[in-house]
């Protein structure tokens, strides 16, 4: 297995989230990722990032609540 | 009694239509600014995907919520704009030695992430993406990011667009399109932090 350095370790989690990965890339990012704790936050910020656009959007979509009751608003 | 907001019939009113549009306005703005980087292109497109929504209410089928719908109105506006965008020149050349050093300021010559740079918790992200104020944040990193990278960005992460329609869209390569993005998610991960945490931690 290629052993990376973090710089290249976020070009593979930042990849992934764009287009699947190889096994040979999916094993050198695992394997780093477990030795990495930078790294392993630098992933979950990358996640963060990427469901943002979702979280916007489900926040633009609630329908309107101001005029009903607000009882019935629990996500 | 929960009744179901969207049926149609809730939507035959005009003023019931207009109520809804008019809620959902600040939110449709803030993500037209986020993707079209120019107020008042925003205030445009925002505009016409209401009066558009408000028209073609006969097409709302039902099969989403109201609100969904009329987003979904808004992306294809917004994807109309970006292209006239490209077309009147607005988008700058790709290559940003700039943006290079920038990104490569967060490591060592190793790859080893710089000490300073290093990432750290956010804490739980269901509270970091609820909270009002890490989406001021995201919105002045987002705005701090360079033209070029934060368009791809937004196609990306916003638009929800494949990597293969960016490529057609900008008319770069799929690999050039994925260096793009990483090195945007480098940047924003880094304003991000120091604006997030900052706060947090005073
Ligand atoms: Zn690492």
């Amino acid at each position: 297995m290629k052993m990376v350095m973090c710089r290249e370790a976020t070009r593979l989690m930042s990849k992934r989230l764009d287009s699947p990965l190889g096994i040979q890339e999916k094993m050198t990012l695992k394997f780093h990722l477990a030795m990495c704790g930078a790294c392993k936050q630098c992933n979950k910020q990358f996640q963060l990032m990427h469901e943002a656009g979702r979280a916007l959007e489900s926040q633009a979509t609630i329908p309107s609540s101001d005029t009903d009751d607000g009882t019935d608003d629990t996500p | 009694m929960v009744e179901s907001l969207d049926s149609a019939r809730d939507l035959d009113s005009p003023g019931e239509r207009q109520r809804r549009l008019e809620a959902i306005r600040p939110r449709l703005l803030a993500f037209a600014r986020l993707q079209l980087r120019d107020a008042s292109e925003a205030d445009d497109v925002v505009q016409e995907a209401l009066i558009t929504a408000f028209e073609k209410n006969a097409d709302f089928a039902g099969r989403s919520g109201y609100e969904t719908w009329v987003f979904g109105i808004l992306k294809n506006k917004i994807l109309d704009a970006l292209r006239a965008q490209k077309r009147r020149g607005k988008w700058q050349p790709w290559d940003d030695d700039g943006v290079e050093a920038a990104v490569e300021r967060q490591f060592q010559a190793t790859g080893r992430w710089q000490n300073i740079a290093r990432p750290r918790s956010w804490g739980d992200p269901e509270d970091t993406l609820t909270s009002e104020r890490f989406w001021q944040v995201f919105d002045s990193c987002m705005i701090a990011l360079p033209d070029n990278i934060a368009r791809i960005f937004t196609m990306r992460e916003l638009m929800g667009l494949s990597t293969r329609q960016i490529c057609e869209e900008a008319g770069i390569k799929e690999n050039n399109c994925w260096v793009i993005l990483h090195r945007g998610r480098l940047l924003l991960r880094a304003c991000l932090e120091k604006g997030w945490l900052a706060e947090a931690d005073s």
